[in-house]
């Protein structure tokens, strides 16, 4: 049996951690960027919660997955917008799941090619085993303890809820 | 007689594009969607995605082109492709011949896609029923035929100016029966339901079985754009002066050519939209080629986008079969 997951207060403790992590930033260079879908839905609740003064920018990664050449194109790839330039920026990457660790270096090489961070901050609502990269979140809302024949989503964007399943 | 399906894999997939014709509607809408995320790639600092990386793209054109050819250039290139252009000239005798000779050279370069452009109609079909299973073949325009990039493009622009296509009446002017835009343009129109498609021009450049494409004959350019959104404007190619098909580039002009006055027959938010090079004072005024109403040179932006998701969904389709076999 696995326990529920209260989504609202998990970004509500996610917030609580950035803000120390975040104290000693310059607060004109903060730029979170959610990762679609469910990282945006997280990141537009962290955005508010936090008060941020860049607006909130959302990267879909399909240009830059690793997997090209065996899925293909995903007829469902969103357009990505990025508010701001991220030259310089101390970006707060929010995605909803960290699993393998391919989603945030696709991201990350994203990032780049818009320019030159001064800094990335990872922060996930759910970390769970399986990494396949040294990828880890510096904000993390909760460990999920999942089998590899176990996933994990992120269904909204009203009323976030953690789904797990059986694949 | 010109096979269609050829363009669509076992899962009716895009494996080639040749002609817009019996393509259904929501493809059409997929690679209008896919092309409108690859628009922010020219918003970042590197203008490039890693899509095709060690993919090898050629672009085959047996007929002169500097628009097309550049953007497919740009276009590969953004989805870091290599690629190459092979300039040829068909030579009159033993052509057939000559080109099967120089696919099997390109595909033992293990080239992935070839992008063709040729005076006649059907050459992309032949060359894609030809080469070896992995590569993709894309028409850049045959002959009188068809140039389906170009009216995706144009449907791209049309879909960012005016969002629905269901209630818009869209005025085709100019040479209709030798312009394989216009073509493509009916097919795609049609297929994603326009309220009305109108062709404009002088009987004779008009085909005569233009009716069966469901589009609506005009012979006098004010009642043709009446009340129209979108007016497309074709280029008058100068090589069918030199024939009987019409007077004078002075006279179409004074029938034909779009100038201010007569486009405010047209709705007064219509656009304006030209496939390029313009014919200035032949097809339409430079008050109406550079005015408010033109949206000429977003075409040739969005052009690369559309291009980067045609490309890109070929080519995934086709390494997504390559690995399940």
């Amino acid at each position: 049996m696995q326990p529920e997951y209260d989504v609202n207060m998990l970004i509500t403790g996610m917030a609580d951690d950035l803000q120390t992590k975040l104290n000693s930033l310059p607060k004109q260079e903060l730029f979170m960027i959610g990762i679609h879908t469910g990282g945006v839905w997280v990141a537009q609740q962290l955005h508010q919660m936090l008060g941020l003064a860049l607006p909130l920018g959302s990267l879909d990664i399909s240009f830059y997955r690793d997997d090209f050449s065996r899925i293909g194109m995903n007829p469902q790839v969103k357009p990505s917008k990025l508010p701001a330039p991220a030259e310089n920026k101390h970006i707060i990457l929010v995605d909803d799941i960290l699993h393998t660790g391919r989603t945030i270096r696709a991201a990350m090489n994203e990032i780049f090619d818009y320019g030159r961070p001064a800094s990335i901050l990872l922060a996930v609502l759910g970390e769970r085993s399986g990494r396949e990269l040294p990828i880890q979140a510096d904000v993390v809302g909760t460990h999920i303890d999942l089998t590899s024949d176990q996933h994990v989503k992120l269904i909204g964007p009203d009323n976030l809820t953690l789904q797990i399943s059986e694949l | 007689m010109i096979q269609e399906n050829i363009q669509l894999d076992q899962h009716g997939r895009l494996k080639h594009m040749l002609t817009l014709e019996g393509l259904k509607r929501q493809m059409i809408i997929d690679i209008l969607d896919t092309a409108e995320s690859f628009t922010s790639v020219a918003g970042q600092t590197v203008k490039k995605v890693p899509l095709l990386r060690g993919k090898t793209i050629v672009n085959l054109f047996f007929e002169d082109s500097t628009r097309t050819l550049t953007t497919f250039e740009l276009a590969a290139k953004r989805l870091s492709a290599d690629v190459l252009k092979v300039n040829v000239r068909t030579s009159a005798t033993s052509k057939g011949e000559s080109l099967l000779d120089m696919l099997r050279n390109l595909e033992a370069m293990h080239c992935d896609m070839f992008v063709v452009r040729h005076a006649e109609s059907g050459a992309a079909h032949f060359i894609a029923s030809h080469v070896a299973p992995h590569i993709c073949v894309i028409n850049a325009g045959d002959g009188r035929h068809a140039h389906p990039t170009q009216a995706l493009l144009d449907m791209f622009t049309i879909r960012k100016h005016k969002g629905e296509f269901a209630p818009l009446t869209v005025a085709i002017v100019g040479d209709i029966m030798h312009s394989r835009v216009a073509r493509s343009q009916i097919h795609a129109l049609t297929t994603l339901g326009v309220n009305e498609v109108r062709v404009v021009a002088p009987k004779s450049l008009i085909p005569t079985a233009v009716n069966t494409l469901g589009v609506h004959v005009y012979h006098d350019l004010e009642e043709g754009i009446r009340d129209a959104d979108v007016v497309i404007m074709l280029r008058l190619q100068n090589e069918r002066m030199q024939g009987a098909s019409l007077p004078s580039e002075h006279e179409y002009f004074q029938r034909y050519g779009l100038i201010p006055e007569k486009m405010a027959a047209a709705k007064p938010d219509a656009i304006v939209m030209h496939p390029g090079p313009i014919n200035r004072g032949v097809e339409m005024s430079s008050e109406v080629a550079d005015g408010p109403q033109s949206v000429i040179l977003e075409q040739v932006s969005n052009g690369i986008a559309v291009r980067m998701a045609v490309m890109s969904m070929v080519l995934g389709h086709s390494s997504q079969g390559a690995t399940s076999q």
